[in-house]
């Protein structure tokens, strides 16, 4: 027998003649209750010591450009061209030229209020994985009807055969004595623009 | 016959038995100073962000049944897992033990042509002993999770399953640094933002660079083939992100059914491990993606003693554990003895019941049979646990089985003790004796230790004093 089938036999020997369980009970709450989601995202999002701007659509443009400065940005091919005009295309730069950039300036796909969290999907204007991860400082705009109350909300609006990376707050480690310190491999610098 | 897993490759056996090795630990005021900080600040953390929750319980309900349901699946679960994985790019391994899942990783790594890979932290890659394989294969292994550098650079091993270096404190680390980064600032302060800037600048080069990534997987969705990493630091994005090869090791039992029943896992896990309403990052990929990310993505599959848990139709639930760590911060057993007691990669209750579960024990001079007796069965640890793992019920069973399998030779003093109280509580006339007697030690001393063979009980124990009077004494007084 090759190991896969070694295994499978093992785990079907294990269970032989075992009761079966009861059924998964889901009384748990998928949707919330909140009277102002878009307020509470914003609300644990800046809990999570990320900076929270709160934007009328016109004013997008100039908020990057006062959070990125002087810097390098680089931006996915698809983002809302008007927003970034000073930003570099991704071209499939390697690690290391991505390391020369400063900002990235990026959409999201969901953002969910409890947790504070924004997720991408590798779409045309959140780019691929790399993009949100070598830069130090990530720009995410984020439109108020990407985002829901829950955590299962999120989930069911997600599509699981895309790359994911759910985000809350800047990278963060907790390993020395379980002080949190900000900043470890990740970005450091996490600004969310919450527009509408 | 189960088969467990095999001993001699990985980290699931010490060389003592619990109590002796606590019995070190117990001496170590330091550990004991970092460890009872430690715990009690991720406690405090932890009960703040699940009284948040207004349907943790009904949540924890799910999570279980949830875990039953894939544990009574598993074979149609990991065939679905195997084809949804692979039609999407990805290819999928099975190793029978640790040995032949570190052989597969070792060929994997090989025939990339590469002699170095960048890890994120994983149970399953600790608990097979894969580093170790790698080394001597020729291949430098960077871990770049911060504590599991830590620990790595101090020569050490982790002491907990969510702060692999929680017994170590910020001088102490200051020194592992100083010692062991060659480029590191010699004026390096014990500031934890300053050490964790100066693990940012080491590792940094060593991801740019790299070619492969190791990682586990905290879940695996069947339905969809989908792999997740839940973490803080983004050393396991750029792990899963920046290399051309990934290669994922997991143990067969982390599967969930479906894309949305990870709904309740990921508000369980961060709320119970971090104390977090979600952790920093979370990352899922299913099979390859072209244009982002590795574009040869392997998934190995390991048996390594867990469908001998499996077979075990109580010890099962062990495996629904998440690997949280909550049940070792609120231990008192654990927040004393340290991970390092228990000898194997999963301390505390949990390590408790799965440990010897997974390997089996071979009597009681193995040091893993001690494990099920380290714990005083208070039931904190149920009550911490987000899948309802009833750990002081799985401890009880491991030493009814203890008892069992040693039956029929020399009478243990455990089996005297349990004769002894049979015997008295056998009619109300001998207990109401044996309760005179009890009360009597009061009168024939108060030490707080017993002479042989019960003194192997008051060595880990304290002899309650006695009352002054016995219920039935007080029935008789008050109500006769």
């Amino acid at each position: 027998m090759n190991a896969r089938e070694e295994v499978l036999a093992r785990v079907r020997a294990a269970l032989d003649g075992s009761t079966p369980p009861p059924p998964v009970p889901r009384d748990y709450a998928t949707t919330g209750t909140h009277p102002d989601v878009v307020g509470l995202f914003a609300e644990r999002v800046d809990d999570y010591r990320a900076q929270v701007h709160r934007v009328a659509a016109r004013d997008v443009p100039a908020t990057i450009a006062g959070l990125v400065g002087d810097g390098r940005v680089v931006v996915p091919a698809g983002l809302a061209p008007p927003w970034v005009p000073r930003g570099i295309v991704d071209t499939g730069f390697t690690a290391l030229e991505l390391d020369e950039f400063d900002a990235v300036v990026t959409g999201c796909r969901v953002g969910i209020a409890v947790t504070g969290t924004i997720v991408l999907d590798g779409a045309a204007d959140q780019g691929r994985r790399a993009l949100t991860l070598v830069p130090d400082h990530h720009v995410c705009v984020v439109r108020a009807d990407q985002v829901v109350e829950t955590v299962p909300q999120a989930l069911h609006r997600l599509d699981p055969t895309r790359v994911l990376t759910f985000i809350s707050g800047p990278s963060a480690t907790s390993d020395i004595e379980l002080q949190r310190v900000e900043g470890v491999h990740g970005p450091r610098r996490l600004d969310v623009l919450i527009v509408g | 016959m189960p088969v467990h897993a095999p001993a001699g490759v990985g980290h699931l056996r010490g060389t003592q038995s619990f109590p002796d090795a606590a019995r070190g630990a117990l001496a170590d005021t330091q550990l004991r100073r970092n460890l009872g900080g430690a715990t009690a600040t991720i406690r405090a953390k932890r009960q703040a962000v699940v009284d948040e929750v207004d349907d943790w319980e009904q949540l924890r309900e799910a999570g279980s049944a949830l875990k039953a349901d894939v544990m009574a699946r598993l074979p149609e679960l990991l065939v679905q897992l195997e084809e949804n994985v692979t039609a999407r790019g990805g290819v999928v391994h099975w190793a029978r033990d640790a040995a032949e899942a570190n052989r597969l990783v070792v060929d994997l790594v090989r025939a990339t042509g590469v002699d170095e890979v960048v890890k994120v932290k994983s149970m399953a890659t600790q608990e097979i002993g894969l580093n170790e394989a790698l080394e001597a294969a020729g291949i430098a292994a960077w871990e770049t999770d911060l504590a599991e550098l830590i620990v790595q650079l101090g020569h050490d091993t982790p002491s907990h399953i969510l702060v692999p270096a929680i017994h170590r404190n910020r001088a102490e680390i200051r020194e592992i640094f100083l010692r062991e980064m060659p480029d590191v600032d010699p004026d390096l302060t014990d500031e934890p933002r300053v050490l964790a800037m100066a693990a940012r600048a080491h590792l940094r080069r060593v991801f740019l660079r790299a070619k492969v990534g190791i990682s586990g997987a905290n879940f695996a969705v069947a339905d969809t083939g989908t792999l997740s990493v839940v973490e803080s630091e983004g050393n396991g994005r750029m792990c899963l992100t920046l290399p051309e090869t990934l290669i994922t090791v997991m143990g067969i039992e982390k599967l969930v059914p479906t894309w949305q029943d990870l709904e309740v896992f990921l508000q369980l896990l961060p709320r119970s491990s971090t104390g977090e309403r979600m952790n920093p990052y979370t990352s899922t990929w299913t099979g390859v993606t072209p244009g982002d990310g590795p574009q040869t993505v392997h998934l190995v599959l390991i048996d390594n003693g867990r469908t001998a848990v499996l077979a075990d139709e109580v010890g099962r639930s062990a495996l629904h554990c998440i690997r949280c760590s909550a049940c070792l911060n609120v231990c008192p057993v654990y927040e004393r003895a340290g991970g390092h007691a228990y000898g194997s990669v999963y301390p505390g209750p949990i390590g408790a019941v799965l440990t010897p579960l997974m390997t089996g024990t071979t009597g009681h001079d193995d040091p893993n049979a001690s494990l099920p007796y380290a714990s005083s069965l208070c039931g904190a640890c149920f009550d911490a646990c987000p899948v309802r793992i009833n750990i002081p019920e799985l401890l009880v069973h491991l030493r009814a089985k203890g008892v069992d399998a040693e039956r029929g030779g020399i009478p243990s003093g455990q089996d005297l003790a349990m004769k002894a109280a049979g015997w008295a509580m056998g009619s109300p006339g001998k207990f109401a004796l044996a309760e005179r007697a009890a009360g009597l030690s009061r009168v024939l001393g108060r030490g707080s230790s017993l002479p042989w063979p019960a003194s192997m009980w008051t060595g880990a124990r304290d002899l309650p004093a006695p009352p002054t009077e016995t219920f039935r004494q007080w029935w008789a007084r008050e109500r006769g």
